[in-house]
């Protein structure tokens, strides 16, 4: 029979077969990633800063909240390894404790976008028509309001601002970005033939979006929120270096900051300032690195 | 035919797209039946709606923009596709109707292995359970030819080349032991040697497990090696319906003709290839009467009066056109 030959015409995925497994395009992706060596560094970086946030009681050397009036503005000292800041806190314990924060809230908060993200990208991309015009129009309208003097307003409102709150706040106002590169993901994809495929085999709906859209929009969506993280601690610091993030004595990197708002601490107490600006820094670089890395992984054209 | 019982039956199939005020007519009127262990090839250029009246069948027509009218009707073993539920339509598709596309390349899901991708049709329409239906999977994958069939239940489609992508949709589209197969031009992406190995396969399957094939193709060549009967589509209609040797030995329909005699031919010695001249009209602006006749050689008065009826000329052998009014 003619056709049994075909294996034999085909030496190169034969070849293949003998010296590696079968990859899923995931499983070449992460492979492509580890070769990289700045997303690798960016992986170790935000490990250390993970593990000193799962650590912060053990590494601490103080309480991050108790405050020493006899102690304020102190300079570096086997004591206090960072000094104090303006309340006699130690800046050292602060800083430690503050990694928790800045990571919850920028993982949350990018959990908490993907989700309405995704929800709403799918049905938009999926259905088209008028659901995709009603989702769009809410999004370019959240898209024209001011993103700061929007979440202003909200905390200014609100006045009594948790963690919790704070991660609902910025979700609800950073999905639309995220919800347009799924819909433009999920509108690419519905052209493809294998689509065509799994309708033509009676699959539904909901088990085309979630077996044949979700699984191929991966890519796009991991790279996106993990820069997306990065975004979201920015923002936290940001908000809390003006007062308007997480409230005080509730350690946070932005809170911290804030001592440099002050003159004299400015020129004098390097140590308050310095060490939170520069784990924002690390954070939100090392997580940018991965980001990159990540889309490097998942679309090799892109280079 | 050895049995001639209907399994198909399409009648008065229209098919149009509401665009920006204007219609489409993509397939307007199409009739023609399917019969059990027949292979009907259907014939025509880019745009002459042979590609939509499949999806038609399958009801996978993308809507807005596009409709399939009330008249209509597409009958499987006497059973109305067009008024059953999505619910039930989606039972049809896969089970009792399989497809295979034009394009190898992406007509797989790149994510899932091509073991997974079968299984998935046997878990949903035979209720099999994933062990039974990843066996049934190498069974089919060995049916369909793969030799090391085991292996190929676990790798990716960007392994595989473009023929034995078109073997491995093969094998999703006849899992469910389909009464009918619907390709979509399956050839035309495969290079010339591999052509000719699917279509011995795709009669092969239709054999083996007792099905139909419906052919969609503009490959003329393709038509002459597996159909048994032709059906020549035009604007969105029917022109020409004959057995295959009929088809190729007196074609009556002045289009037949023209693709007939575009196809170059070894024997002699000639500059310039034949065409037809002029191009397929859009599918919002059929001219009024024959749609063939602004490119028609023998174009007459009535012609551009009124569009002929399909009619039988000769035994099993239909044309629209008014060269052979008596």
């Amino acid at each position: 029979m003619q056709i049994n030959t075909n294996h034999q015409i085909d030496p190169i995925s034969a070849a293949q077969q003998k010296t590696e497994k079968s990859l899923s395009p995931t499983q070449l992706a992460m492979r492509r990633f580890i070769k990289n060596k700045l997303a690798i560094s960016g992986v170790i970086i935000l490990g250390f800063i993970v593990f000193i946030a799962v650590f912060a009681d053990v590494l601490a050397t103080h309480e991050p909240t108790a405050y020493d009036m006899y102690n304020i503005e102190s300079k570096v000292s086997s004591e206090n390894w960072l000094g104090t800041d303006s309340s006699g806190r130690d800046n050292f314990s602060r800083l430690v404790h503050g990694s928790r924060i800045s990571l919850t809230i920028g993982f949350f908060a990018m959990l908490f976008t993907v989700v309405i993200g995704v929800i709403l990208g799918s049905l938009s991309g999926y259905y088209g028509g008028k659901i995709d015009s009603l989702i769009m129009r809410i999004t370019d309208l959240m898209l024209i309001l001011p993103f700061l003097l929007l979440v202003l307003t909200i905390i200014a409102i609100l006045e009594k601002i948790s963690i919790l709150i704070f991660i609902t706040i910025i979700a609800l106002t950073t999905w639309p970005n995220l919800t347009r590169i799924i819909r433009a993901t999920f509108l690419s994809l519905r052209e493809k033939e294998f689509i065509l495929g799994a309708k033509s085999v009676g699959a539904s709906d909901i088990r085309i979006i979630f077996k044949h859209f979700l699984p191929n929009a991966v890519g796009p969506i991991i790279v996106n929120a993990t820069l997306m993280m990065a975004t979201m601690i920015i923002i936290e610091s940001a908000l809390s270096f003006i007062g308007f993030g997480i409230p005080q004595p509730t350690p946070t990197w932005g809170n911290m900051i804030t001592e440099a708002t002050n003159l004299r601490m400015l020129e004098n107490n390097w140590e308050a300032w310095l060490p939170p600006g520069l784990a924002i820094l690390f954070t939100v670089l090392s997580i940018n690195f991965i980001g990159d890395g990540l889309r490097d992984a998942f679309d090799p054209k892109s280079n | 035919m050895k049995i001639n019982k209907e399994l198909l039956k399409v009648k008065g199939l229209k098919t149009h797209f509401f665009m920006d005020g204007k219609i489409a007519k993509a397939v307007d009127g199409v009739d023609f039946t399917l019969n059990k262990g027949e292979t009907l090839a259907i014939v025509g250029e880019s745009g002459s709606g042979k590609s939509i009246t499949s999806l038609s069948i399958m009801r996978l027509i993308p809507s807005p923009p596009g409709k399939i009218l009330d008249n209509s009707s597409i009958k499987l073993e006497n059973r109305e596709l067009l008024t059953l539920s999505e619910k039930d339509m989606r039972k049809v598709r896969g089970n009792e109707i399989g497809m295979i596309f034009q394009e190898p390349m992406t007509s797989l899901n790149p994510v899932f292995t091509i073991g997974n991708q079968i299984a998935e049709t046997l878990i949903k329409h035979k209720k099999m359970k994933k062990k039974q239906a990843n066996q049934r999977a190498v069974e089919l994958l060995k049916v369909v030819g793969f030799a090391r069939a085991e292996e190929i239940v676990h790798e990716y489609p960007h392994q595989l080349s473009g023929g034995m992508r078109q073997r491995a949709m093969i094998a999703i589209a006849m899992s469910c032991d389909p009464k009918l197969l619907i390709a979509d031009e399956p050839t035309t992406a495969l290079d010339v040697t591999i052509q000719s190995q699917i279509l011995d396969l795709m009669i092969e399957m239709k054999e083996k497990f007792d099905s139909s094939i419906l052919l969609i193709t503009h490959d003329l060549g393709v038509v002459a090696e597996v159909a048994d009967r032709v059906l020549v589509m035009y604007g969105g209609q029917i022109v020409e319906e004959a057995q295959v040797r009929d088809l190729f030995t007196k074609p009556m329909h002045p289009y037949t003709r023209g693709l007939l005699d575009s196809i170059p031919n070894l024997d002699t010695d000639v500059k310039r290839l034949k065409s037809i001249r002029g191009t397929v009209p859009p599918a919002h602006r059929f001219p009024e009467g024959c749609r063939f006749a602004p490119r028609c050689d023998h174009v007459m008065d009535q012609c551009t009066a009124a569009n002929p009826e399909l009619l039988q000329r000769e035994e099993s052998h239909k044309v629209r056109c008014y060269l052979y009014e008596s």
